[in-house]
């Protein structure tokens, strides 16, 4: 064993292999620092590089990319609120208020300290984890995995904020947008109304970008101010290294989760961030302000995702199984080398995997090292006044929403989702309820089924099964209880009290948010629909989601109509029921427009010329900037595009143009 | 593994071929297309990191070397719809100007044997160019009571499981043969991979499996070895002729075609055979496929061919081949065209018995 340990440690610690390493971790961290884009894109810049190279210092090279990748994509998830990629969504919920907040310095800090620890810690759980993970990989099956997904979806109720209904209806909504395409038991498909780009289901990045980062942008577009208003950039990143230092417990447990959890097969990273958050949540007892930049919010999940990231490594390595997107890259990335994933790599090619392991630590640490350095001079962008800013991320997001299939759909998608996560936002419906909802969509139903099928009902007597059910129990209890001793049993259930106004009266001043809770009803409806058409394995489970979501859907409807005056379960923000913003100046319809338009430009022109067209219309008739500021941006945005698009080989979606006429690149 | 022979020896005759032709035709089919300082798009309808894509990837700067002017070769993933989507677009948009060009994979020609209503692309249009081959084994449990292959009988009557991908995907192919075979098999679907597959196997939730042939070298032999795997039949090769072969990879196992001689005592032939014939070669003999799009010129064809045999025998391509994609080595020429025809036809009475079992079993509706 020692003998083994030494070799793979005089592996790594040579002068080439870290040199190698540094090169894919600056790689990793220009492509991860721009939303959507993740270790899939940096694999093919660094591919080329590969060949000619030694398999140690090619395997350097490609851990380097794929440990930034979770540190990296932080930025645009602490300072623009646009979630950078699945593994940093939960950051958003406290990192982008932080921000705002004008923490934006601590807020970066506290998480790339998060994100070394994590990794480390994550690579000394996994030493003497790897020994046994064979078996204990093994002994969750299909029954266990159902059971995990419980748990995640237990979480709704620390992440529904105050009012648990709505979080219920909120994640019913998650689970019938996550049950459209393909149905895993029979594959018949669901919900797709003839629209080949629903024959795939929605992907989660774009669930991601439409829900948290579209009202955020338009939300700041009607303030016109800075991301970080009129707060400057206040406590630097020493605070943040405070903060990690002395919530010290919780960046261990939650390194565990992520570690522990990333190595289970079949579950994915994307739930990781989520459980590591909930669990700061319901763990955390003093003085909490989660949703409004509670440091403890963004410590939980980075510590977390990168400990993941050497959790995935496991089943990757030792069974060819990839848990992530990063992973399976990586995977590819492997074969191309000549490594053969299988139980070997626990026998006598165990050097290898201790130096694939260690090296992720290395990599972790010299990639958050790195992004500590940047934060205070890259967290300067939130002093930019934000109409400058706005056109950049709009094409941003888009230009990240459409990573995925790379066609018009997918901007369209994003609209659509960024209109319901608007009102969402508006109404105080919990958008991170929605999205373990639609993450979990697909693994609760295969689980379940599969579970079934291959134990009959008695799965649910398996040992590891009861494990998994107490702990969903206890974390229930736990959430209970941190939530009952913040707010009394009224707002905790939304209960009425004896003088309710009348209804008449509800109804008119809540009629907008009525209309948005009937229209969710309305989508409830279609999915039972839709469900009834299909055979009987094909129906089940969006059948029982859609009727569950829609009965709490009319829950809140009842709140609503006969609720007293400041019941939790109505919120609208607009005319400042139930929060603490001011309602903004601007209108929302013209804010969205924006994105409207660069939709609809793309659909006509294509993507390029309609970035082209976007930018200057935004400058000159928005954000009224002088002629050469906007020949300036627009240069820069199209200059900077173009060179990210030529280097990853990338095509544009195209429009109604390029299906008429055969263009050259960048046009086609 | 010993029997790679075979293809290399393809290649050497390729080299020949190659020779023969530059006599023949002195830089004719050259002089025509230079593409230097070009960038040929390789269109793979699947995302990055999966098969499709490490084989174009792995295949990518072996073109740029020996196609005429080293153009850069851009592998350009456009995935969705089942590969159906990238396809599609490649079928509408592609010009035979050689700048762009097409991988394909089983998952792309299933979809279009069945006549998935997606599918907007007609394999007849295009050219094939070159053909990468793969194999697949099946294997069960020793908890069936059964020690080897030669009492597969005792496998009839008895309830199987099988962890599946899902009742259109490469897994058809295990299906057709366990049919083929007699056996009752639960396909209980929903698994994202071969790997998930191998775990449930592993676990004791499904006693019957196959994997493609790296997986199981890498994955299964060790199964095999400690006694907890039974290696039942391989799918087989084709030679010129498109005769059904014993795998070269694992010459010790028998065939589908000698394993349904065993249980039935006389050759397969029928419906299902042929259907089992046609998928079979769509997925493995015939699995990636390169092709030129609609309109390609016999001498851009040549021009793609003669780039091919050149990767071939290129020196640095042999001596990596087999670590990245295994021990089948990749045709072009007749081979490829043998392989190009048998794996994207079917006749429509089998096509027709193959849907009907999909829905009538697997409620997998092809029609709407």
């Amino acid at each position: 064993m020692l003998e083994i340990f030494a070799s793979a440690l005089s592996d790594i610690l040579t002068f080439q292999h870290i040199g190698y390493m540094m090169i894919g971790v600056l790689v990793g961290l220009m492509i991860g620092v721009f939303p959507g884009l993740g270790g899939i894109a940096g694999l093919s810049l660094v591919l080329p590089f590969l060949y000619g190279l030694d398999t140690t210092s090619a395997l350097a090279m490609l851990i380097g990319l794929i440990a930034v990748i979770p540190t990296s994509d932080t930025f645009a998830s602490v300072l623009m609120g646009i979630p950078g990629s699945s593994a940093s969504q939960a950051t958003v919920l406290d990192g982008f208020p932080m921000a705002k907040n004008g923490e934006a310095a601590r807020a970066l800090a506290a998480a790339f300290s998060a994100s070394l620890v994590g990794g480390i810690i994550g690579a000394v759980i996994l030493t003497g984890f790897v020994l046994v993970a064979r078996p204990v990989i093994l002994s969750f099956s299909s029954a266990e995995l159902f059971m995990l997904s419980v748990f995640g979806l237990s979480m709704v109720g620390v992440l529904a904020g105050k009012s648990l209904v709505k979080g219920l209806a909120a994640c019913g909504v998650g689970l019938v947008i996550g049950s459209i395409g393909g149905a895993p038991a029979t594959g018949e498909f669901r919900m797709v109304y003839g629209v080949d780009y629903l024959y795939d289901g929605i992907p989660l990045v774009i669930i991601g970008l439409g829900l948290f980062a579209v009202p955020e942008i338009v939300d700041l577009m009607r303030r016109d101010r800075s991301i970080a208003g009129n707060t400057g950039l206040g406590a630097g990143w020493f605070s943040g290294l405070r903060d990690v230092a002395r919530n010290w417990w919780l960046t261990l447990r939650c390194s565990s989760i992520g570690a522990i959890i990333g190595a289970i097969p079949g579950l994915g990273g994307t739930v990781v961030d989520w459980i590591a958050y909930g669990h700061a949540v319901q763990s955390t007892k003093d003085n909490p302000r989660f949703g409004q930049g509670d440091v403890r919010g963004v410590i939980a999940p980075e510590s977390a995702n990168n400990a993941k990231e050497g959790g995935g490594l496991l089943p990757t390595l030792l069974f060819g199984i990839p848990g992530s997107g990063a992973m399976a890259v990586f995977l590819g990335g492997m074969v191309l080398l000549g490594i053969q994933p299988g139980p070997s790599m626990v026998g006598t090619n165990l050097d290898l995997t201790y130096t694939i392991v260690w090296s992720l630590a290395l990599a972790n640490v010299l990639g958050a090292g790195l992004c500590i350095l940047l934060a205070v001079p890259i967290s300067r962008l939130t002093l930019i006044p934000f109409k400058l800013l706005a056109p950049f991320m709009i094409v941003v997001i888009c230009f990240a929403s459409f990573q995925a299939t790379r066609i018009i759909e997918d901007m369209v998608a994003l609209l659509v989702l960024g209109v319901l996560g608007i009102y969402m936002r508006r109404f105080g419906w919990p958008r991170p309820a929605l999205l373990i909802g639609f993450v979990l969509a697909t693994q609760a139903e295969t689980y379940l089924y599969q579970a079934v099928q291959f134990y009959g009902w008695e799965f649910l007597t398996r040992t590891g099964v009861m494990i998994i059910i107490g702990l969903t129990l206890g974390s229930i209890w736990l959430g209970v209880r941190s939530k009952a001793s913040s707010s009394s049993r009224e707002e905790l259930l939304a209960e009425e009290p004896a003088h309710a106004p009348g209804l008449a009266e509800n109804i008119r001043a809540r009629a907008p948010q009525l209309a948005f809770a009937g229209l969710m009803l309305v989508g409830f409806v279609l999915a039972v629909q839709d469900a009834l058409k299909q055979s009987f394995l094909g129906q089940v489970f969006p059948l029982v989601m859609a009727s569950a979501g829609g009965l709490f859907t009319l829950g809140v409807i009842a709140f609503l109509a006969f609720g007293r005056v400041n019941t939790p379960a109505a919120v609208d923000a607009e005319s400042g029921i139930g929060t603490d913003e001011d309602p903004p100046e601007r209108s929302m319809l013209a804010s969205l427009f924006w994105l409207a338009a660069l939709v609809a430009l793309t659909a006509i022109f294509g993507f390029f010329i309609a970035l082209i067209v976007f930018f200057i219309a935004f400058l000159q008739f928005r954000a009224r900037a002088s002629l050469l500021m906007t020949a300036l941006l627009t240069t820069g945005a199209a200059g900077f595009v173009l060179t990210l698009a030529y280097s990853l080989n990338m095509r544009f979606p195209g429009g109604l143009l390029q299906d008429l006429y055969r263009l050259p690149w960048p046009f086609s | 593994m010993t029997d790679i022979t075979r293809f290399t020896r393809r290649a050497a005759l390729g080299v020949a071929a190659m020779a023969a032709a530059t006599l023949a035709l002195p830089g004719a089919a050259q002089a025509e297309y230079d593409f230097s300082g070009q960038t040929v798009e390789w269109i793979i309808p699947f995302g990055t990191g999966g098969g499709s894509d490490t084989w174009a990837r792995f295949n990518a700067p072996f073109l740029s070397r020996h196609l005429p002017g080293n153009p850069t070769v851009a592998v350009v993933n456009e995935p969705g719809g089942g590969s159906t989507r990238g396809t599609n677009l490649f079928a509408a948009r592609a010009q035979a100007d050689g700048l762009t060009i097409l991988g394909t994979s089983g998952s792309t020609q299933f979809p279009y044997l069945l006549g998935d209503p997606r599918v907007r692309y007609e394999y007849q249009d295009w050219s094939v160019v070159m053909v990468g081959p793969t194999g697949g084994v099946a294997y069960t449990s020793p908890s069936t009571g059964i020690s080897s292959v030669e009492e597969i009988a005792d496998l009839q009557g008895q309830r199987l499981t099988y962890a599946s991908q899902g009742a259109t995907s490469l897994d058809l192919v295990p299906m057709l043969a366990f049919r083929l075979l007699g056996l009752d098999v639960n396909y209980v679907f929903g698994f994202g991979g071969r790997g998930d597959g191998r775990l449930a196997f592993e676990r004791g939730e499904t006693n019957i499996d196959y994997q493609t042939s790296s997986a199981f070298i890498n994955n299964v032999t060790p199964l095999v070895e400690e006694g907890t795997a039974i290696p039942l039949m391989s799918w087989g090769v084709l030679d010129e002729e498109g005769n059904p072969q014993r795998d070269p990879t694992f010459p010790d196992l028998p065939i589908l075609e000698e394993v349904y001689e065993m249980v039935h005592g006389e050759a397969p032939s029928g419906d299902l055979y042929e259907a089992y014939k046609a998928f079979n070669t769509a997925g493995f003999a015939a699995q990636k496929m390169v092709v030129l799009p609609t309109g390609a010129s016999d001498e851009l064809v040549e021009v793609y061919r003669q780039a091919w045999r050149d990767v071939f025998a290129d020196p640095e391509y042999q001596a990596t081949v087999t670590d990245a994609l295994g021990e089948y080595g990749q045709v072009t020429d007749a081979a490829a065209e043998a392989l190009f025809r048998a794996g994207t036809n079917i006749g429509d009475s089998v096509r027709q018995m193959v849907v009907d079992m999909l829905q009538d079993e697997y409620n997998v509706r092809l029609g709407d």
